[in-house]
């Protein structure tokens, strides 16, 4: 290619206090490439995006834009080099209309001070017809599907006149069919001459998508290359640094005429899902792989209460048991570990022992008064089971690292009468160590305990290392099981990737 | 625009519905002094809930208003007496100039320590009425010293109509000072990129920022706006009843605040109109004015005005309504 | 912060006396030692008086229940603007009540049984009202501002309507007793008081109760996944809210003799001021009673030397007001900086 990179990068480090989020990273995008940023959470990935859209200024290294070395690099800067960020959540105003929150930031970047609605809707009309969508103009943002305000989102950073747009986990809302059309969308632009950087942790899709590929770990370019260069396995392996051999769980034996933990018979909810049937026997670790949007966190959800129009039977232990409230769920001993960890499963501010205790209060005190001794000694005893570092249970969940965290969200359901586990991602963004450190406590627990664990991941080797058998969800519905010598890690992406072929492009 | 359009034909339905059954209850409400009286105390309520209107599309609320009503006011009446000036648009400079200025106050205060709204607007709402009552004075100014450019300002009256029986009756030219205040704000919201930003900043504050709104500005925009107007109200509504009361305006926070939200301004932020606005003025106005036509006690009032906040703020809160999962 | 045990051992005296430097409670303390000998030494005589003391331990406990009222609300996140409408409620419903039973005799001869019966009528008026914003909150998801300033509008109307606009005057004795009576030398409200925040102070932080509270306020969505009935948690702390500020209006009414449906406007925004500079976070999660009564009594200190000193109530406004801000600038920063 005779012309300069669009952006390269030059020996970018970046370190906050002690911790080295960039190390001598050199990278480059070329003019209409569409390019992947791959690597699990804090490897980088983030830090690298606010480097190039200005937002942090780099400890050492160069950034050049068109072959030029750019001085100081700030948003604005970015901005009218043609870079855009779109972040995970948007950053779209949902009261506003569609045309207004394509409008406004153009209308900004031109320093207007009068709003000329007239143009702006011409301004977004045309905007929409690049993009080959149509958008009901007037509606506002918050009536839209997740697919609608992606599409918003795209086409406003295409009215800023982008040469770059930066997508953080763009398919997170998506179902399977959205992100086929925004893949369309996507490259449609590209022919308009816009390099698109994908940042992301699904294999599927950057292998899907993208031309190049670049890795990171720990704040290092591990892996770069033409997409062709990689599979789903080395891909992982660069992101994970772990050797795929090690570690299969080995199936604990199970009687065959014992009592399911949990029996699921025919279950819905609402339009999500449909007709789930499967058992779950104590001891059993069952993974649930599929894409985003396939009805994965939506039946995790029900089961522990939070569904709404569920139908058909769930069964604990042989006892019937209708998932009303989480309460009851809690009572009926079904224990969940959210998707988010800090926003759905911590109360940061608080101590360790009040994090741990805070789903079985009723048992801490079941006459209002807490029985401090008791809710202190069986933290302790906690902290021995899942193995965490921490001063004491008094000390606040925020200063503990990500690992640590997540053994809190996890142990706590220790404390109560939990006898199924539902781990939604038990191990994103946690690094490598504390990752099998997790793994083998679940692995205790089911054999030491008689849990039954449902193990949802994007994660396809984790599943494969970990599970004893692992179901395949597509559009709501159970589409196929994998189990015993079977259950490899090639299988599943064989399994997963014929459910992509039967959706409509 | 099609939804503030749909939240304006609601209020618009509920005015004329309220207006046909006060009139069924009690004809007398039609007639025209009665319509002229209402106009005139749509004025001084309605120019402070357009400053309101301005601070809950941004997200937040005042309560603070009244006293900077208070303090435009008393100040500037008391200058005035002090210095023997009298003249019309030098001291409503002044007044709104005042209210500005501690606009300007709660802005600052509520960007940079990013504190709560309400709780600012508490605090300086008790600042200023304690200076002005212990650094000014308490007594209140009343006819015989009141500047006499400003009674014949407040008693200008746009139409005269006569009775029956030979005297005569007006609409208060104020009405249209009202109205341009109102022309005003609705072109700045509407066709501004600051007013714009006030939707922003209501609707998705963070969002607002990566735009690249300048949110401070936006504050300062908001808070000095509504003290402006809160000022200018306060001077206006002296000059309408020929005195300066330094305690005046206790408890008006809730008649304005029920207003905006009778006028369909989202409790969230993001949402509101100047003509919903309007309109929800009239209806509150309307309505407790129309108490007495209706037969009802006045001791009912606060009952009638807190019910209808309740009412008005429970049903945006229906169409508003954030689920948390 | 506050409610954060250290466990420092012995060699880390250092590390305790930091700590403890930026603990509320301790800055609290500090300043009512200030204010205290500040006084003292500005007017030693009229401020060291022991009637001085009496006159404060009389009018405190009323601005105490109240500031304990706005923190279990700001517990949650919340906040409660209706308290004050509710603890004339109170008095009112319970003067009016007063007045039937008494008839033309006069509520002045009423002995303690009706007197009892009142203080359940005012409790239980508050308790209701309580229920209604909890309701309001919770149910209808209405912001607590909105709804409760809207509540409280309500209950000063009633108030209005009980009344007719002139103030009850006349309450029974034993009613009286309750905020000018003694035992011991000790005056009854303060006595009161104590046992509030004594009770208060234990339901916050050694039962499930306080804990669900404040895990509400820490992080609603993480508190929905842990299982705590959000919605029904609510209710409960503005009936709570709502019974301790029948129980603050009780004390006035039967202090000043009288109920109107405009008394203790003020204390409001001295509620607000006194919750959060006892180290209530007003976004939730975070609040102890400690802290609300040491703010409580140094600013009762302060105010009673700013009467001594001639400041006109005015000024006092002012001071509060700016007292209020100050504070909250200074939560700001240190926030800013813990980040």
């Amino acid at each position: 290619m005779a012309s300069p990179p669009l952006i390269e990068l030059r020996g970018i480090s970046k370190r906050f206090g002690g911790v080295r989020a960039l190390d001598d990273v050199s990278m480059s995008l070329a003019p209409a490439e569409i390019h992947c940023l791959a690597g699990e959470n804090g490897s980088g990935k983030s830090t690298l995006i606010k480097v190039i859209s200005g937002v942090y200024q780099p400890d050492g290294g160069e950034i050049l834009i068109d072959g030029e070395v750019v001085d100081k690099l700030d948003p604005a800067a970015s901005i009218a080099r043609g870079v855009q960020v779109i972040y995970q959540d948007l950053s779209l105003f949902p009261t506003l209309t569609v045309v207004e929150n394509l409008f406004l930031n153009t209308y900004l970047r031109e320093r207007r001070r009068g709003v000329d609605w007239g143009r702006g809707r011409k301004m977004a009309k045309e905007v929409l017809e690049r993009l080959d969508v149509s958008l009901d103009l007037d509606a506002s943002v918050e009536t839209l599907s997740a697919a609608g305000r992606q599409i918003v989102a795209i086409a406003r950073a295409v009215l800023a006149d982008a040469r770059l747009i930066i997508m953080d986990e763009p398919t997170t809302a998506l179902t399977g069919r959205e992100v086929a059309r925004m893949f369309r969308i996507v490259r449609d632009l590209q022919a308009q001459g816009i390099a698109i950087l994908f940042v992301s942790h699904k294999m599927r899709e950057m292998l899907e998508i993208s031309e190049r590929l670049t890795v990171f770990r720990n704040g290092s370019k591990v892996a770069e290359g033409p997409i062709a260069e990689f599979d789903e396995r080395k891909i992982t392996r660069a992101m994970t640094g772990r050797d795929l051999n090690t570690g299969r769980f080995a199936a604990p034996e199970v009687s065959p005429g014992t009592t399911p933990r949990l029996e699921l018979r025919g279950v819905g909810i609402g339009k999500d899902v449909r007709d789930i049937s499967l058992q779950i026997l104590p001891g059993e670790v069952v993974g649930l792989s599929g894409r985003i949007g396939a009805g994965r966190t939506a039946l995790a959800k029900a089961i522990f209460g939070l569904g709404q129009e569920v139908t058909g039977d769930i069964l604990v232990d042989g006892k019937p048991y209708r998932p009303a409230s989480v309460t009851e769920a809690i009572d009926a001993g079904i224990a969940y570990v959210p998707e988010d960890r800090l926003s759905e499963g911590l109360f940061l501010s608080r101590s360790i022992q009040d994090n741990a205790i805070s789903a079985a209060l009723d048992g801490y005190a079941p006459r209002l008064w807490i029985d401090r001794k008791r809710a202190r000694d069986e933290t302790r005893a906690m902290f021995d089971d899942m193995q965490i570092s921490a001063p004491g249970p008094e000390v606040p969940v925020s200063t503990l690292s990500g690992g640590n965290q997540q053994r809190v969200v996890i142990g706590r359901w220790l404390m109560t009468d939990a006898r199924v586990l539902i781990l939604n991602g038990p191990t994103v963004g946690v690094d490598v160590g504390s990752k099998e450190q997790i793994h083998s406590i679940i692995h205790g627990l089911t054999r030491d305990k008689g849990l039954a664990v449902i193990m949802i991941s994007d994660d396809l080797p984790e599943l494969a290392a970990n599970c004893n058998r692992v179901l395949a969800m597509a559009d709501g519905r159970l589409t196929g099981e994998l189990t015993g010598d079977a259950l490899t890690e090639d299988a599943l992406e064989t399994a997963l990737s014929a459910e992509t072929e039967g959706e409509p492009a | 625009m099609r939804l503030f359009h749909n939240a304006d034909v609601l209020i618009a339905l509920i005015l004329v519905v309220a207006m046909v059954f006060i009139g069924l209850v009690n004809p007398a409400f039609w007639q025209m002094a009665n319509l002229f009286s209402l106009l005139k105390a749509n004025v001084v309520i309605g120019l402070m809930a357009l400053g309101v209107l301005l601070v809950m599309i941004s997200g937040g609320i005042d309560v603070s208003f009244p006293a900077f009503a208070v303090a435009g006011m008393y100040i500037v009446v008391r200058g005035m007496v002090e210095f023997e000036y009298d003249g019309v648009v030098i001291p409503f400079l002044f007044a709104t100039v005042i209210g500005a200025l501690l606009g300007l106050v709660n802005a600052g205060i509520i960007h940079k320590f990013n504190m709560i709204p309400l709780i600012v607007t508490l605090g300086t709402a008790s600042v200023v009425r304690g200076l002005v009552l212990g650094g000014i004075g308490t007594s209140n100014v009343n006819i015989n010293q009141m500047p006499d450019a400003l009674i014949a300002f407040g008693r200008t009256d746009v139409l005269t109509l006569e009775r029956a029986n030979g005297t005569t009756f007006g609409l208060t030219a104020m009405i249209l000072v009202y109205i341009a205040a109102a022309l005003v704000i609705h072109l700045l919201l509407t066709r501004t990129m600051i007013g714009r930003s006030v939707y922003a900043y209501g609707a998705d504050a963070e969002a607002a920022k990566r735009v690249g709104f300048n949110t401070g500005r936006t504050m300062i925009f908001v808070y000095c706006t509504a003290g402006a107007l809160a000022g200018f109200a306060g001077l206006l509504h002296s000059s309408m009843i020929w005195l300066a009361n330094p305690r005046d305006f206790v408890g008006l926070e809730l008649d304005v605040i029920a207003a905006v939200v009778l006028g369909g301004a989202s409790i969230f932020g993001g949402r509101g109109s100047v003509l919903g606005t309007v309109m929800g003025v009239f209806i509150l106005v309307m309505i407790q004015n129309s108490l007495i036509l209706m037969g009802i006690d006045t001791t009912w009032q606060r009952v009638v005005v807190g019910g209808m906040l309740i009412v008005a703020v429970a049903i945006t809160a229906l169409r508003d309504r954030r689920a948390l999962v | 912060m506050s409610d954060t045990k250290t466990t420092a051992s012995g060699s880390d005296v250092r590390g305790t006396l930091v700590r403890a430097s930026g603990n509320t409670n301790v800055q609290l303390g500090v300043i009512c030692i200030l204010v205290l000998v500040a006084m003292t030494v500005m007017r030693p005589n009229m401020f060291l008086s022991s009637y001085n003391f009496e006159s404060m331990a009389f009018f405190m406990p009323e601005l105490g229940i109240l500031a304990i009222a706005m923190m279990i609300a700001m517990l949650t996140g919340g906040i409660d603007l209706s308290i004050i409408g509710v603890a004339n409620l109170a008095g009112i419903t319970a003067g009016t009540v007063f007045g039937w039973v008494a008839g033309e005799a006069g509520a002045g001869s009423l002995g303690v049984a009706p007197v009892v019966l009142g203080v359940g009528i005012g409790l239980l008026v508050g308790v209701l009202a309580g229920l209604i914003n909890g309701l309001l909150i919770s149910g209808l998801r209405i912001t607590p501002i909105l709804a409760t300033l809207g509540t409280g509008q309500v209950f000063i109307g009633l108030c209005l309507v009980l009344t007719g606009g002139p103030a009850i005057v006349g309450f029974p004795d034993p009613w009286t007793w309750l905020g000018n009576g003694k035992i011991a030398a000790i005056p009854v409200p303060l006595i009161l008081f104590v046992i509030v925040c004594i009770g208060l102070s234990l339901l916050l932080s050694r039962t499930s109760f306080g804990l669900r509270l404040k895990l509400i306020g820490t992080n609603p969505k993480a508190s929905l996944f842990a299982g705590i009935e959000r919605g029904r948690m609510i209710v409960w702390s503005y009936m709570l809210t709502g019974g301790l500020a029948a129980m603050a209006g009780i004390l006035l009414s039967a202090r000043t003799n009288a109920a109107k449906s405009d008394y203790g406007a003020s204390y409001l925004l001295q509620a607000v001021l006194i919750a959060v500079l006892g180290g209530t976070n007003p976004a939730g999660g975070r609040g102890n009673v400690l802290g609300v009564a040491l703010a409580v009594i140094s600013l009762t200190l302060l105010s009673s030397g700013f009467q001594m000193m001639r400041v006109s109530n005015h000024l006092i406004d002012f001071v509060w007001g700016a007292f209020l801000i100050v504070v909250i600038a200074l939560n700001s920063l240190r926030r800013g900086r813990g980040k």
